[in-house]
């Protein structure tokens, strides 16, 4: 009887040995731990895919193998755990660190934490409710995962898209890629210890999300680019908003400048730190600024001009070092390029519809459903049914603000998506951040982190 | 007790008639004053600090408790002492509950030596607005300097917990390397005054608004090297890697909670006041300031300086991003303690005579060349074998 505990006294833990919870750990995945184990719980070829993120590099370029100890001693290095609740992961990101004393040995983010199936939930909607899902992927830049999904859709479908819709198209997405680099600005500011950059940040924000909010009646999660169009025509004194917004922008850019890229604390804290090269950030599949900041000019706006790009003036910025100041003064750039892109757009603004008048894919106008039977069952039956796309696979790729951003579908005929895969920048570009910290400190670890800038939303989906 | 008294503080007009009953109960009162003082401003400063944070970053800040919620703190401290005090598993208890306290009592021992200004006569006994004005004075400071090192470095190893660790020992580090460049620069300050009395350092800055103050001699110098090794010295930011937010999300107290982490947060703002006064005092001329309306109003003309002082502390905080450890560590060893040690020379020199001053000044000079020279070459050298890509093991 003595044995018996009394009631209320919480049940004795399960001790478990060190051994028996490494094996637990690597027996949840294919690719052993997902959690960062001691060097003398990894095998080589785990360590090796380590440094050179979680995707598989070409081993030549993971690692110099005579760079690394193998045999390093535990009791120098110690595990940290950052995340996946903490001030400067950026959402649920979390990242485990080998260190030494202050310095980062090895890096693995661990990712999964806001996975909630929306991939999945895509294959189960039918292709006309496609964007409210993808629009809360990567939720910094909802029109961009729109316009993505939308893209791929139109390709399937074949829907040809007038003009007007186009440019409402780009002139959302430049303002949403303004309004995600501003928000990044702030973190990096906050995350360096800047604090008030940080405010500064999302009181700009603020502006592009009023705007937002007029256009699509909603500020982040718009569900506004759909296939075949846009949801509505721009408001009346949109010219004005666009103007007001792209000259606070440009003056506030200043304003910036003078308190972060002539900062010298801040210039320390950024220059030489996180540097990438070339070959390192192609074979990881950065894109991006990330990319861009290491020489590559790759930009899908220029290289493969989707909407009307190519019918716009715009540079595209590059870097020479791959470090954060390069990161930082890229993003900085592209703000401003962002802004003309917008004032060209503005000004070149085509009339018409804004969205097409497709039978197979988009719903006919209010009015006419009142007088014409025929617009009301075709209402109907686009709305129970679906729009059904041929059999085949399409994929667009997009620029986002934090890099490539392309919806793959394929369709088997039916209303539905047989599969929806977003190839998002985000995921890609966190497997960078194993070979960015390495070596690094800390703070240079989460300087890194910020640089990146990924959205969990989107390295999850 | 009255002769012993007397010796240990020479020239306290409130010892010159022996110590009495009464005396003993100035002081009592003085003590009480000064704490009741000290612990109103660190409620009155978190709120100061959280209202300028918040409209330079075009914010109001907190505005419910209280009138304009002023009383947020007030409310904040009642909140936490509410709270359980959590011990964890792992922590080494007896030293976890000490390190608060270790934390706090240095800085209130400091602010016992800020002459707040002028004196008072109360009943035939005169006394200064100081708790005490021993003859080593400003050493007092130093000394509680040293010592709230431990509150920190105690506090972050016996939470038994990574990130308080890192913190803990990133505090120690730095404070200890802070130490140095304080100390040289008020040496400065002592061999330019001729005294390590509190007291008797304000009376040599006196008569005329700014142009006797410390501040002015030795070009600013003395001032700008104490300021930075001050604002090291209580790890507040751009200098605050102890506690790192962002990096350590909160440090050294992360484990803390209830009493215990309201007392850190308590300590850590009564150092700013304390070191703003002791800033004041050193260069600003403490109380020194023009009469108003013929009447002296020294401690509102301290509490003006004070306050000057706290928002600069509150502006570098809002504006400035946070230096990496090492940068830290080369702002302190290789700038500021050449750059204090130099000016002691010159200003020891020059009290002797002009010639010395000179000469300290060329051979600082060279020194100070030399030092940038050697740094260089080191910095090349330990270029050229890295080879740009970080190696993975140096040796620890």
């Amino acid at each position: 009887m003595t044995s018996v505990p009394a009631p209320g006294t919480p049940p004795a833990p399960v001790r478990q040995s060190r051994q028996q919870l490494v094996e637990l750990l690597k027996a949840k995945t294919s690719e052993g731990a997902q959690e960062l184990l001691a060097r003398h719980e990894t095998s080589i070829k785990e360590l090796r895919a380590e440094l050179g993120g979680v995707l598989r590099l070409p081993e030549g370029v993971a690692l110099d193998s005579g760079d690394f100890n193998y045999e390093a001693p535990d009791d120098e290095t110690m595990i940290l755990n950052l995340g996946p609740n903490h001030p400067s992961t950026h959402g649920v990101l979390r990242v485990m660190a080998e260190i030494r004393g202050e310095q980062v040995l090895r890096t693995k983010p661990v990712v999964g934490y806001l996975h909630t199936g929306m991939e999945k939930t895509g294959e189960e909607l039918m292709y006309h409710q496609g964007s409210t899902n993808v629009t809360r992927m990567d939720y910094l830049s909802p029109f961009f995962n729109e316009t993505a999904y939308c893209l791929s859709v139109e390709c399937l479908a074949g829907i040809e898209v007038p003009p007007r819709a186009t440019w409402i198209r780009m002139l959302m997405c430049e303002l949403n890629r303004i309004a995600s680099h501003l928000l990044w600005l702030a973190t990096n500011g906050a995350d360096l210890g800047a604090l008030n950059m940080m405010v500064y940040g999302w009181r700009d924000r603020e502006l592009l999300l009023a705007f937002f909010e007029k256009v699509t009646g909603l500020r982040m999660n718009h569900n506004y680019v759909r296939p075949g169009g846009v949801a509505a025509d721009l408001p009346d004194g949109w010219r004005d908003d666009v103007a007001a917004i792209c000259d606070t922008v440009e003056r506030r850019m200043d304003e910036y400048d003078r308190l972060l890229t002539g900062q010298p604390v801040f210039q320390e804290r950024m220059d030489g730190v996180g540097a990438l090269d070339a070959a390192t950030a192609v074979s990881l599949g950065l894109s991006g600024p990330l990319l861009r900041s290491t020489g590559v000019a790759y930009d899908v706006r220029r290289d493969f001009p989707y909407l009307a790009y190519d019918e716009v003036d715009f540079d595209v910025m590059v870097g020479t070092n791959g470090d954060c100041w390069d990161r930082f003064a890229i993003r900085m750039a592209e703000i401003r390029e962002s802004v003309k892109i917008v004032r060209q757009v503005a000004k070149a603004m085509p009339r018409g519809d804004y969205r097409a008048q497709d039978k197979k894919a988009t719903p006919p106008p209010r009015n006419r459903i009142d007088e014409s039977m025929e617009a009301l069952i075709l209402h109907f039956k686009l709305f129970t049914e679906g729009p059904r796309p041929p059999a085949g696979d399409a994929y667009v790729p997009t620029e986002s603000p934090r890099g490539e951003l392309g919806c793959y579908i394929v369709s088997d005929g039916s209303s539905r998506p047989y599969r929806l895969h977003m190839r998002t920048p985000s995921f890609a570009n966190l497997q960078a951040l194993a070979p960015m910290a390495r070596g690094g400190f800390i703070p240079d670890l989460i300087a890194c982190i910020s640089s990146i800038d990924p959205v969990l939303g989107d390295v999850d989906r | 007790m009255t002769s012993a008294l007397a010796a240990l503080y020479p020239g306290d007009p409130l010892f010159a008639k022996g110590a009495d009953l009464w005396v003993w109960v100035i002081l009592l009162v003085k003590l009480v004053v000064v704490f009741a003082i000290l612990m109103v401003s660190v409620l009155f400063v978190i709120m100061y600090e959280r209202k300028v944070v918040a409209r330079l970053g075009n914010r109001w800040g907190p505005n419910r408790a209280g009138p304009n919620g002023w009383l947020q703190s007030l409310a904040d401290g009642l909140k936490l002492f509410f709270k359980e005090a959590l011990v964890p598993a792992q922590a080494d208890k007896v030293v976890y509950r000490l390190a608060p306290v270790v934390a706090m009592v240095p800085v209130f021992v400091t602010f016992a030596i800020v002459p707040v200004g002028g004196t008072l006569t109360i009943g035939g006994y005169t006394t200064r607005l100081q708790l005490a004005d021993p003859p080593w004075g400003i050493l007092v400071m130093l000394m509680a300097s040293s010592i709230s090192v431990y509150g920190v470095l105690l506090a972050g190893w016996a939470s038994g917990s990574k990130y308080p660790l890192i913190g803990s020992v990133r505090a120690s580090a730095q404070m200890v390397s802070y130490e140095a460049a304080l100390g040289l620069s008020v040496a400065t300050v002592v061999l330019l005054t001729g005294s390590l009395h509190t007291s008797a350092i304000v009376a040599a800055q006196h008569g005329g608004f700014l142009y006797h103050w410390n501040i002015l001699r030795g070009f600013g110098a003395p001032f700008a090297i104490f300021s930075i090794a001050i604002t090291a010295e209580m790890t507040r930011p751009p200098f605050d890697l102890v506690e790192a937010e962002e990096e350590l999300a909160g440090g050294f107290n992360m484990e803390y909670s209830s009493v215990a982490f309201a007392l850190f947060y308590l300590a850590e703002y009564a150092a700013l006041v304390t070191n703003s006064a002791i800033i004041a005092t050193l260069f600003l001329g403490g109380p020194d300031g023009p009469r108003i309306a013929g009447h002296s109003v020294g401690p509102v003309w301290f509490t003006l300086k004070v306050l000057i002082l706290l928002y600069v502390f509150v502006w570098a905080r809002a504006t400035l991003p946070r230096l990496r450890y090492d940068q830290l560590m080369d702002l302190g060893w290789k700038r500021l303690i050449p750059g204090a040690l130099a000016l002691l020379l010159v200003v020891a020199g020059a009290r002797v005579s002009w010639r010395y001053g000179l000469a300290a000044l060329a051979g600082s000079m060279i020194a100070l060349l030399l030092l940038a020279r050697a740094i260089e070459v080191g910095r090349a050298g330990s270029g050229k074998e890295q080879g740009g890509m970080p190696s993975e093991l140096e040796s620890p």
